[in-house]
């Protein structure tokens, strides 16, 4: 058998990925994690002296909390698992790909293994992530420079 | 000489005993009762993952010989491998076992590499007891092969769970009343291009096939003569590609085929397409399949361990993965 038609069986036989399925899991996971951000916003807009917009700061760094717990006890694999998209886009999907791998190195040392390796699955998302706001803040620079929008 | 990487044993060398040793989630496995040591603690309250890894192949090699009321010093060969760079956990466990060693890495097809080498030794009278065998551990694995055991990412339907378990055989010139190895086959590396290693099955299937096909034709023997042939960690997705590419070379009748890796967890969702790890062959064959033929329920097996030859960094560089299985039958007479 040469290599094409055993990449047709393959697809034949290996179970389809359910794509629609996954996508509901997925919304409703990233719908339960940002209702629930939407309430830890609203507790520190509520309790103390934040606005709408100065609240973000705190309410992420909550949520990186919370997904350092659900990390540490082993939980939020489980809700990756289901959750797919829905748990690894926001914040506390970063989060864990950072807690995790600081766990998982712990035994090569602070320096060597935590220093070196926190950020082995998430520093692609720091790099990318900076350099594609970099090109956006170009873009819009440009744009207000030729009138064309407004900061 | 029978042909290419066809081997025969005129003097039968026996699997005098085994040993095998778990992980506390193997307690999920359908064949949990038949490992001789089940630990509650993943690291076996140790450091590191690697030293739990360590420990158990020590464990395993302690219970084998204990059964035949022997030492490691008693000990010729310790032939044994693991999937961790270089192999450190089987290299630690050496180290304390203090047996003449060749560390051997056929991925997790190293359970029948390091049989065949073991009674290829006792075949030419040059050991009287041979330690060969395979382990793997979850963490220690998944950390090198794919992410971090607590990233929360999504594996898909034909994603295998890297087991716990070492299972390690003694093997000795031939005895009455044990299993007896009486030919073997060295496997081809097969790659038909797959490159998912969340669906190592199926690149592994083909590898199967061809040393099945081999074998038999090689040994002049048909499906029918064996009471079971049992591949290594094809997966439930493997398993069912395998028995097609088999069907496809003119075998059907497929109701002797059973599949360590499919059958380890049961029907466990949660483990989605079966066990994988050079640990699952080698806990399953020296558990299961040995006991069967020391009772007679089993008089004479083919076991083709499947072993995917990738490494992190092949996969990366989008390479495909090399495939590899090697047989090995066992006789009851």
């Amino acid at each position: 058998m040469d290599e094409k038609k055993y990449a047709k069986l393959e697809q034949e036989i290996s179970p389809k990925i359910p794509l629609m399925k996954n996508i509901l899991k997925a919304f409703l996971t990233g719908g339960i994690i940002c209702l629930v951000a939407q309430f830890v916003a609203l507790f520190y807009m509520t309790y103390f002296d934040f606005t709408e917009r100065t609240a973000s700061n705190p309410t992420v760094a909550t949520m990186i909390f919370f997904s350092m717990l659900l990390t540490g006890f082993g939980l939020y694999k489980k809700i990756g698992q289901f959750g797919g998209a829905g748990s690894a886009v926001p914040i506390t999907g970063f989060g864990n790909a950072v807690i995790s791998a600081a766990i998982e190195h712990k035994s090569e040392g602070y320096v060597l293994g935590v220093g070196s390796n926190m950020f082995k699955l998430a520093g692609s998302v720091i790099l990318f992530g900076v350099f594609s706001a970099f090109v956006v803040a170009l873009i819009k620079t440009i744009l207000v420079k030729l009138g064309v929008v407004s900061w | 000489m029978v042909g290419r990487g066809l081997l025969t044993f005129k003097t039968l060398p026996s699997i005098s005993a085994t040993g095998v040793t778990a992980g506390p989630l193997e307690k999920k496995s359908s064949f949990k009762d038949k490992f001789d040591k089940v630990y509650d603690d993943e690291r076996c309250g140790l450091e590191t993952n690697e030293h739990a890894h360590a420990k158990m192949m020590e464990d395993a090699c302690m219970i084998a010989l204990s059964k035949i009321d022997s030492l490691p010093s008693d000990a010729d060969y310790l032939l044994i491998g693991d999937l961790v760079n270089q192999m450190t956990p089987s290299n630690f466990c050496a180290t304390t076992m203090g047996i003449p060693y060749i560390g051997l890495f056929s991925a997790c097809a190293t359970s029948v590499s390091s049989l065949i080498l073991a009674a290829l030794l006792t075949e030419v009278g040059m050991s009287e007891i041979a330690i060969a065998g395979a382990a793997s551990q979850h963490n220690a694995i998944e950390r090198q092969f794919r992410y971090p055991v607590e990233y929360g990412s999504q594996k898909p339907a034909t994603a295998q769970w890297t087991v716990t378990a070492a299972g390690v055989a003694a093997i000795t010139p031939h005895k009455k009343g044990f299993p007896s190895i009486e030919c073997a086959t060295i496997g081809c590396v097969t790659d038909l291009g797959m490159t998912d290693p969340f669906n190592m099955g199926a690149a592994m299937a083909p590898a199967a096939a061809d040393t099945l096909t081999r074998h038999l034709s090689g040994h002049g023997t048909s499906v029918n003569d064996y009471d079971v042939i049992m591949t290594g960690d094809l997966g439930k997705t493997g398993f069912e590609l395998y028995k097609k590419l088999v069907a496809n070379k003119g075998i059907d009748d497929t109701k002797n085929f059973r599949d360590a890796g499919a059958e380890f967890y049961g029907k466990d969702p949660s483990f989605l397409a079966g066990a994988s790890g050079a640990g699952c062959s080698a806990a399953i064959y020296f558990s299961e399949i040995f006991e069967k033929m020391k009772i007679g329920k089993y008089k004479r097996v083919l076991l083709i361990a499947t072993g995917a030859l990738l490494s992190p960094m092949s996969f990366q560089q989008e390479d495909t993965i090399p495939c590899i299985a090697h047989a090995i039958e066992l006789t009851m007479k």
